[in-house]
């Protein structure tokens, strides 16, 4: 038996976790490193899920990790496929080149 | 009999439908016949109605004929009813019959006129409406007749409308005529909400029944429908647009702007004579009105070249007689001047036709002259209709109608010296402008040639005419000749009586001589300076050398600058409002609102970049924020 992890030592890596995803998510400019960091940042929410649902004692927050992983890979799915057509157009994979839009 | 009431002014309408949806398709015969038949058929309905309303008269000497309830809205239900007694009665005959004459004579002269059917449209919409206006047992019935014949008149003075100055005269006719229209839009509802009805009859009864005489109230109301009498009967101060009307065709200036459109003003109050009554102060200034009216506009009518102009004037003059008679409370002396004036006056238009037809469309009256030889038929009729304008005595019917009107300016409890000596040189002015315009016509040599000589169908309207303008007046005699009432008798079954306060015959005698006299002095006046030759030429001349004649002539031949007053004082200081506002002040505040939308759009587009992390940079920013607000709440 393992000594129980302590409440805030997860939740400290969960935003550990969560702050480097943002930090890559703001600052890398290729998309694939994008979703990666959004990934990363799913994970730590997910991480969260896990603690407090362990210290509590319920399987509720293992449930929503479940729901998360499942949005992630639907996230990831979509996410690819709007790189490829990214890629398709612009020959690049630079976010800030996609910038038709603007106004 | 009585009940084919509704037809009479039912028929012309169906003549106007007809000829509106179909007079593109027929034949310029078959036009004619349809717009002269279906008035023809109603003129001889009014006959034989007004004949079975005298044979046989209905209870009370007054007939309704209820068609159905025009609207109901809460206590407000006016109805399509008829109401015919002796007042309407003389007006509805006078007006059919002579408006039939007058089509008959459009027949010739608008003869080749590409607007053949579009002309006899509007002039059957015209008697439609005008019989309309003089049926209506309710005011507000009366009020749609009334603005009809004013729609009709402002169609027919704008008939020619490819010459914008017809168009821009019909404009102002119109305008100047809604000033009055609107005034006494604003006295119906002011009767309306204070007696809750608006029929006529239930009117005058209530008026009569509730407000003393000279309650405020009727004072308001009275002096409100006077504004719109002032404006359709074209008396000052709203005058000014009937000379300008002459732009139309002749025979509408005959039938509408000489006949019986003009003298609306002069029915409506004849038929809400008990609210005058109720507002002495309205009623003295009908009097006033009429008699300051028939004074400038007598002495315009002198200087005036345009010969249809002369007659404008001397139109607007005749029914300030009309005023004055109702203003002292002489009804039936303004009905019967009513009656005469419209053949008279009917009679000299179609006259001025012919002559203008004969001369290539020229109203100059001094190149005119010599038309008696080329037109002798024109020249003695008209010769009837100068006559009778002039109250020429005994034998012509102006003469018994004016007469009426100044003795009973002069003898009515209501009237006085000024209003008879206002009546009495109107008389003199008359009689010069007429002779002016009848010599300069017909005297002297033929300056140019007739290029084009009446037909039968223009010349029985005239032939018929001069035979009414001489006997039309025998109906009604004055004590001091012959004393035969039979008009103001059968009026006082509508009409008040008189309120005379002399009688006395002999100086009635005495001014009767005495206007005659005057009358015929103003001919031979007329004679001495208005020939067509170089003698009397010089005899104009030397007076217009005198700047002071020539500047008073110039202002009368302006209509004593009415135009020029209304035009600086009104028109242009509201074109100047127009123009200095042309972007609407009160715009700004809409305009304000577009643009601080525009401007927040431009900033606001500033942070759409279409760069992806800074959005992702915004709202993980804003989360920050929020979540820091909810800590520090």
């Amino acid at each position: 038996m393992t000594a129980a992890v302590p409440l805030h030592h997860g939740l400290i890596v969960a935003g550990i976790l969560f702050a480097v995803g943002l930090l890559g998510l703001l600052v890398r400019r290729n998309v694939i490193f994008i979703l990666l960091s959004i990934e990363i940042m799913l994970n730590a929410a997910g991480l969260a899920f896990v603690v407090a649902g362990s210290k509590w004692g319920q399987v509720d927050g293992q449930i929503m990790f479940i729901f998360v992983l499942t949005m992630a890979a639907a996230e990831v799915s979509v996410g690819l496929a709007l790189v490829l057509q990214l890629y398709h157009h612009t020959k690049t994979l630079d976010a800030d080149s996609a910038n038709k839009m603007r106004g | 009999m009585l009940e084919l009431l509704w037809l009479i002014p039912a028929l012309p309408f169906a003549g106007f439908l007809t000829l509106a949806l179909f007079g593109q398709k027929l034949h310029e015969k078959s036009i004619a016949v349809t717009g002269v038949g279906f008035i023809g058929l109603s003129a001889a309905l009014a006959i034989l109605v007004s004949a079975s309303f005298i044979s046989s008269p209905p209870q009370g000497y007054f007939y309704t004929q209820t068609l159905w309830t025009w609207m109901q809205v809460g206590g407000f239900s006016p109805k399509i009813s008829f109401y015919l007694d002796a007042l309407s009665m003389i007006m509805m005959v006078v007006v059919a019959f002579v408006g039939f004459l007058i089509h008959l004579y459009s027949i010739g002269y608008m003869k080749g006129d590409e607007g053949y059917s579009r002309f006899f449209a509007y002039m059957n919409l015209f008697v439609g409406s005008m019989l309309t206006l003089l049926l209506a047992e309710d005011l507000l019935l009366l009020y749609l007749g009334w603005e009809g014949v004013g729609l009709c008149s402002y169609l027919l003075i704008g008939f020619w409308y490819k010459d914008s100055a017809n168009g821009r005269a019909a404009i102002k006719a119109f305008i100047v005529t809604r000033i009055g229209d609107a005034s006494m839009a604003v006295g119906l509802f002011l009767l309306f909400t204070s007696l809750g009805t608006l029929s006529i009859q239930g009117l005058m009864n209530l008026a009569s029944q509730r407000w003393p005489v000279g309650a405020p109230l009727a004072v308001a109301s009275a002096a409100l429908l006077l504004g719109g009498a002032v404006g359709k009967s074209a008396q000052l101060p709203l005058q000014t647009w009937l000379p300008d009307a002459m732009a139309g065709p002749t025979p509408v200036s005959a039938l509408i702007h000489a006949a019986t459109m003009v003298t609306a003003g002069v029915y409506l109050i004849a038929r809400t004579h008990i609210l005058f009554t109720l507002a002495p102060p309205v009623q003295t200034a009908v009097a006033v009105i009429g008699a300051v009216t028939l004074l400038i506009a007598g002495f315009s009518a002198l200087t005036q070249r345009d010969i249809k102009r002369v007659l404008a004037y001397s139109t607007i003059s005749q029914i300030g007689y009309m005023f004055l008679a109702l203003g002292v409370g002489a009804w039936s002396a303004a009905i019967f001047h009513f009656m005469t004036h419209a053949f008279f006056k009917a009679l000299l238009f179609l006259g001025t036709g012919v002559v203008i037809l004969a001369l290539n469309q020229e109203h100059d009256i001094f190149k005119m002259g010599g038309l008696r030889n080329e037109l002798p038929l024109t020249f003695w009729t008209f010769l009837i209709g100068s006559a009778s304008l002039s109250a020429l005595p005994l034998i012509t019917a102006g003469f018994y109608s004016k007469d009426l009107i100044l003795w009973q300016a002069l003898s009515s409890e209501r009237g006085g010296v000024w209003l008879w000596a206002a009546g009495f040189l109107g008389a003199f002015i008359t009689s010069i402008y007429t002779f002016r315009i009848f010599f300069l016509t017909f005297s002297g040599s033929a300056t140019s040639q007739v290029s084009r000589k009446p037909g039968v169908l223009m010349t029985i309207p005239l032939v018929v005419l001069a035979v009414l303008s001489l006997i039309g007046g025998f109906i009604e005699l004055p004590e001091t000749l012959g004393n035969s009432r039979l008009l103001s008798n059968f009026l006082q079954t509508a009409l008040p009586p008189l309120q005379a306060v002399t009688t006395d015959y002999s100086t009635q005698g005495s001014l009767q001589f005495i206007t005659s006299v005057v009358s015929l002095i103003g001919i031979i006046f007329a004679y001495r300076y208005f020939l067509h030759s170089p003698q009397h030429t010089g005899r104009r001349e030397n007076i217009m050398k005198n700047p002071v004649a020539y500047a008073v002539h110039c202002f009368l031949f302006k209509g004593w600058n009415f135009d020029l007053l209304y035009d600086t004082f009104l028109v242009r200081p509201f074109l100047w409002a127009a123009r200095t506002n042309r972007n609407d002040f009160v715009d700004l505040i809409y305009r304000g609102m577009a643009a601080i939308c525009r401007a927040s759009n431009t900033v606001l587009s500033f942070t759409q970049s279409g760069k992806v992390r800074w959005y992702a940079t915004g709202i993980a920013l804003g989360i920050v924020i929020l979540v820091g607000i909810v800590e520090i709440l």
